[in-house]
């Protein structure tokens, strides 16, 4: 008769996801009961508030690495806690620029140009279910990276995709779009997380077990199927390779990014990729670190594929959000070098990477929010021309963000650049590195042509303005480029602070 | 004096000038101006008064300071010069007030305020300096890439023309060229890593066993970003369009001291980091270097524009500068190093009278202009001067440098020193001829009105002359300087003077 053993569960551990988890309790509490004037100061008071404490309990478990956090499911490690920190602090700047209504529908559930939305927006009210969402969302998202089984792995990933999913459609104006970037969103997603479970069955006939070390402990015995364990892998990688947007599974990335209210962009592009490589790097180096040689070939050549298509096609796109888009699928390729490298120096850039790449990303979005004429924003790259003569310093900031993407010194991508590529070499890894430098080149092209755009060409008279920011999206807008300016010219603390913490343990 | 940080100081005062000019208010074009050339001749008197602390016949790094930066991946704050670089960066601050002086006005035409076009120009000098004064190959990267920023903005700001598409053109292409350097640099910090600890320190960097196969790989990277830069046929097509779109004074600090950075790029990393690559492809690029001299002369004598054909006569001694390197002799190279400082002013001679003409007439056209002796006589004596200069007259300072690179090259490679010696016969040709048509004969309509030069353009254009002048018959202080360096580096890389032979008489 063998007794029930209640679950140990190291509660302080957990506390960031709890947290976060019950800030968002709180706020499907207030929209229940509290009366809608005060809604959104107080949805965002919460927000920001259960933001900051999950970020100080972060901060204050940064030392306490244990394997057995939650029974084996979840960890905290190093590489773990820079990633719940990075994602808690793009998510706190996410939210500055949501906290910005104008952007969002006031009732999603109206039939676009239905009399009833007319009257929602006129009434002045205001979508506020955006910020429970929002939390839930960085809940998935904190508990991605730190899963260490895959059955984890899977709730982490609906936790963090389903919310996505509907705030994608939230849009105020081109309603019809943001709708279907949110169904085509959901449908994908669906489609990839059939793939990841898949992936998952496969994997647990090889080892027997669904924790990741167990999965590398069957690998180092080898006495698994092979066959299993292949396309355990393969499928698996195709349902996370689909989150970060990777070739040939982007195909949701520039309709998503382009039909989503910004700010969601902002946070989407920025958050989910961390947590997405958080969990990717997880589950290479932990789980198949022992398969290197099998799964390097094909990383190898969708890094490659990634890095390349997405310069390329971003050269022909006529839309801010789109160009980013496929800029965000390009960096998704350099960002794979650093999984490919499979080393300390390749976990360490790759953080790096993420924090910096992440910043920036909020940033630009931030920017693309402001620029608007009176039926909303305004992504049509034509419409941009001239933007440094009439707001020189909005222009200055965009651009010294497109400078960080293209990677010139004096700014955070150059350095994420040089440490992911030095380590990808390092390892062996030559062509993603040339690939990746000539792809960089081409990517310069659309990157500068943007410049060319604000300040070498004349303003053409249509209205198009940039709106004073509220203090909240100007605070986040200025802390992302003080941090992209800050991170080119002196990342030796913020270096050395990874390189001394980032480490998985096992 | 060894406790003062010559160089960092040098290196931000220019920035604390452009963050006062920042200060400044918008309107105010003339306070903008002053603080600038006050910034840029207090830099010149330090540069000088730090120069006159060298020690010519220590062949160490002198003005070294060197402080962690990046310590995870082993870079450093790191900067000394030897003789080379302290005459570069003494071109650099020299030149600096010489253009922000005869430009005064240069600003005007642009798409923002003068306050930006003279922040932009401080921010470029510190970079200048850095560059040069940079002992860490990361922190020369940075400096490499990060000075195209501001360049970009200049030409695209406030030149001329297709001024949009010429900056896009010259980014574009310096930064293809810096990337493969950036693959080059990633390689040399993988390989320094297996061999005893990351580092940057170019020094250190020279000592590593590579092979060869991976050292003409990596000697590629970091030889196509310095062609582009310098400019060497094929790689030249940029330099053209920049130079034409740009300001006069923008066109000055660029095919002056930037592109000076190819060449310094290449003795200084080229030849130290990898030798056996250099002497596999000396062949090569010796063959390019002659391509580019009579190249650029011939396609110098059809322009038929002031600002191209300067580009172009560039692009010529450029070859000369590259031949003068890879002849791999003494000579050769006091006389590349000297023609690098030469052609800074002499070209910013050229480069300002054809400015100060082109904005009085409107036009840079040659054919626009006629018998300005009688109209101007003090400009057209100043532009028959700087083209006297340009074409290596004896006399005057870039005979000197291009007699040297010339007798370098012979004693090793005696068919290209020939050949190249072709570029100086069409060195006439491209400069006499357009001074025939714009200076003498009959005065062409339009130029009647034209006003001769003013105090401040005299005053600007005087000290290039006299440098010019004194230099063309006592070379030996910049010599002096260059000669032990030289020495130096040759003997380290492996390279020795052909002896001199002499034929036996009555054989």
């Amino acid at each position: 008769m063998s007794s029930f053993t209640a679950p140990v569960l190291i509660y302080s551990l957990l506390a960031p996801i709890l947290i976060v988890l019950g800030g968002a309790v709180i706020g499907v509490m207030i929209e229940a009961f509290a009366s809608r004037k005060i809604r959104p100061v107080l949805q965002l008071s919460v927000t920001i508030g259960t933001l900051v404490l999950a970020f100080a309990q972060v901060w204050h478990i940064r030392h306490q690495e244990t394997a057995s956090a939650a029974m084996g499911s979840a960890v905290v490690d190093g590489a773990g806690v820079l990633m719940q920190g990075a994602i808690l602090f793009i998510a706190i700047l996410g939210v500055f620029l949501i906290a910005d209504q104008e952007n969002f529908t006031v009732i999603a559930a109206a039939v676009p140009g239905s009399e009833e939305e007319t009257q929602s927006i006129q009434s002045g009210e205001q979508l506020t279910e955006v910020y429970p969402l929002t939390l839930f969302a960085v809940a998935g998202m904190m508990l991605f990276p730190v899963s260490t089984d895959l059955i984890t792995l899977f709730v982490a990933l609906e936790m963090l995709s389903l919310p996505l999913y509907l705030m994608a459609g939230l849009s105020r104006r081109r309603r019809l779009m943001s709708q279907e970037a949110a169904l085509k969103y959901f449908l994908l997603g669906a489609f990839s997380s059939a793939f990841f479970l898949f992936g998952a069955a496969y994997l647990y006939g090889y080892a027997g077990t669904v924790s990741l070390s167990g999965i590398g402990a069957a690998i180092t015995a080898a006495n698994g199927n092979t066959v299993f364990l292949l396309i355990g892998i393969a499928f698996l990688s195709v349902g996370l390779l689909f989150k970060i947007g990777a070739v040939p599974f982007h195909a949701w990335t520039p309709d998503v990014y382009q039909g989503a209210p910004t700010p969601i962009t902002a946070f989407m592009a920025a958050a989910t990729k961390i947590a997405a490589f958080g969990a990717l790097l997880r589950i290479f180096y932990v789980g198949f670190e022992n398969a290197y040689w099998d799964w390097r070939p094909l990383i190898t050549v969708i890094a490659i594929i990634t890095m390349l298509f997405g310069s390329v096609v971003a050269i022909a796109q006529r839309d801010i959000k789109r160009m980013l888009a496929y800029s965000s699928i390009a960096h998704a390729g350099f960002l794979l070098a650093g999984v490919l490298a499979l080393s300390k120096a390749g976990l360490d850039a790759s953080i790096f990477y993420l924090i910096a790449y992440g910043v920036a990303t909020l940033g630009a979005f931030g920017v693309v929010t402001l620029v608007r004429d009176s039926s909303g924003e305004i992504t049509d790259l034509n419409r941009w021309a001239g933007l440094g003569k009439r707001s020189p310093f909005v222009a200055t900031l965009f651009a010294t963000f497109l400078l960080a993407f293209a990677g010139i010194p004096l700014t955070s991508g150059f350095i994420g650049k040089f440490s992911i590529f030095s380590a990808a070499y390092e390892n062996g890894n030559k062509s993603v590195v040339i690939v990746g430098v000539l792809s960089s080149a081409i990517a310069a092209y659309f990157y500068i042509r943007v410049i060319v755009l604000m300040f070498f060409s004349d303003p053409v008279e249509d209205g198009t303005s940039v709106i004073i920011p509220s203090f909240l999206t100007r605070l986040s807008i200025v802390t992302a480029f003080a941090i992209t300016i800050f991170l080119g010219l002196f990342p030796a603390p913020l270096l050395n602070f990874i390189s001394s913490t980032a480490i998985f343990i096992r | 004096m060894s406790n003062v940080n010559w160089l960092t100081t040098l290196g931000i005062l220019p920035l604390l000038g452009a963050v006062f000019v920042a200060f400044l208010p918008k309107t105010n074009a003339l306070a903008a101006k002053r603080a600038a050339l006050a910034t840029t001749v207090f830099v010149a008197i330090a540069g000088i008064a730090m120069a006159t602390q060298f020690q010519r016949d220590n062949v160490d790094l002198q003005f070294v300071e060197s402080h962690s930066w990046i310590p995870t991946f082993g870079i450093n704050y790191a900067v000394g010069v030897d003789g080379i670089a302290l005459v570069l960066i003494l071109l650099s601050v020299l030149l600096a007030p010489i253009v922000v002086l005869a430009g005064w006005n240069e600003a005007s035409g642009g798409r923002w305020s003068a306050k930006t076009f003279y922040i932009l120009i401080l921010i470029l000098e510190t970079m200048m300096i850095g560059v040069f004064a940079a002992t860490d190959v990361f922190l020369f990267y940075v400096f490499f890439e990060a000075m195209l920023v501001p360049v970009y903005f200049l030409i695209g700001g406030f030149g001329t023309g297709k001024r949009s598409a010429a900056a896009v053109k010259f980014l574009l292409y310096s930064l293809f060229g810096g990337l493969l350097m950036l693959a080059s640099i990633i390689a040399l910090y993988v390989i320094s890593g297996e061999q005893g600890g990351h580092t940057f320190d170019t020094v250190t960097l020279s000592h590593l066993q590579i092979s060869s196969t991976t050292q003409n790989f990596l000697f590629l990277g970091f030889f196509i970003a310095f062609a582009i830069k310098a400019p060497l046929w094929p790689f030249h097509t940029w330099l053209p369009d920049a130079a034409d779109a740009a300001t006069p004074g923008t066109s000055v600090l660029l095919l002056g001291v930037l592109d000076k950075v190819g060449t310094f790029g290449m003795i200084r990393y080229c030849l130290t980091l990898f030798p056996d690559a250099t002497k596999t492809f000396t062949p090569v690029i010796l063959v390019l270097a002659v391509i580019s001299i009579i190249y650029g002369a011939f396609l110098a004598i059809g322009q038929t524009d002031f600002k191209r054909l300067i580009a172009f006569t560039s692009i010529s001694h450029f070859g000369f500068i590259t031949m003068g390197i890879f002849a791999m002799t003494t000579q050769g190279h006091s006389g590349a190093t000297l023609y690098m400082f030469n052609h800074g002013f002499s070209t910013a001679a050229l480069f300002l009278v054809a400015g100060w003409m082109a904005s009085r007439r409107g036009s840079s056209k040659i054919s626009d202009f006629g018998g300005l002796q009688r109209v101007t006589p003090v400009m057209a004596w100043v532009f028959f001067f700087a083209g006297m200069s340009s074409l290596a007259l004896p006399g005057l300072s870039s005979f000197v440098s291009e007699f040297l690179v010339l007798v370098g090259t012979y004693t090793r490679y005696p068919v290209a020193a020939i050949v190249g010696t072709f570029g100086i016969v069409l060195a006439a040709l491209y400069i006499l001829i357009p001074i025939q048509r714009s200076l003498h004969g009959p005065i062409m309509p339009g130029n009647e009105g034209l006003t001769d030069l003013n105090l401040r353009e005299k005053i600007a254009i005087a000290p290039v002359i006299a440098i010019i002048l004194v230099l063309g018959f006592y070379p030996s202080p910049l010599l002096n300087v260059i000669n032990p360096t030289v020495t130096h580096n040759l003997s380290v890389t492996g390279h020795t003077d052909p002896a001199p032979s002499i034929e036996k008489a009555g054989k």
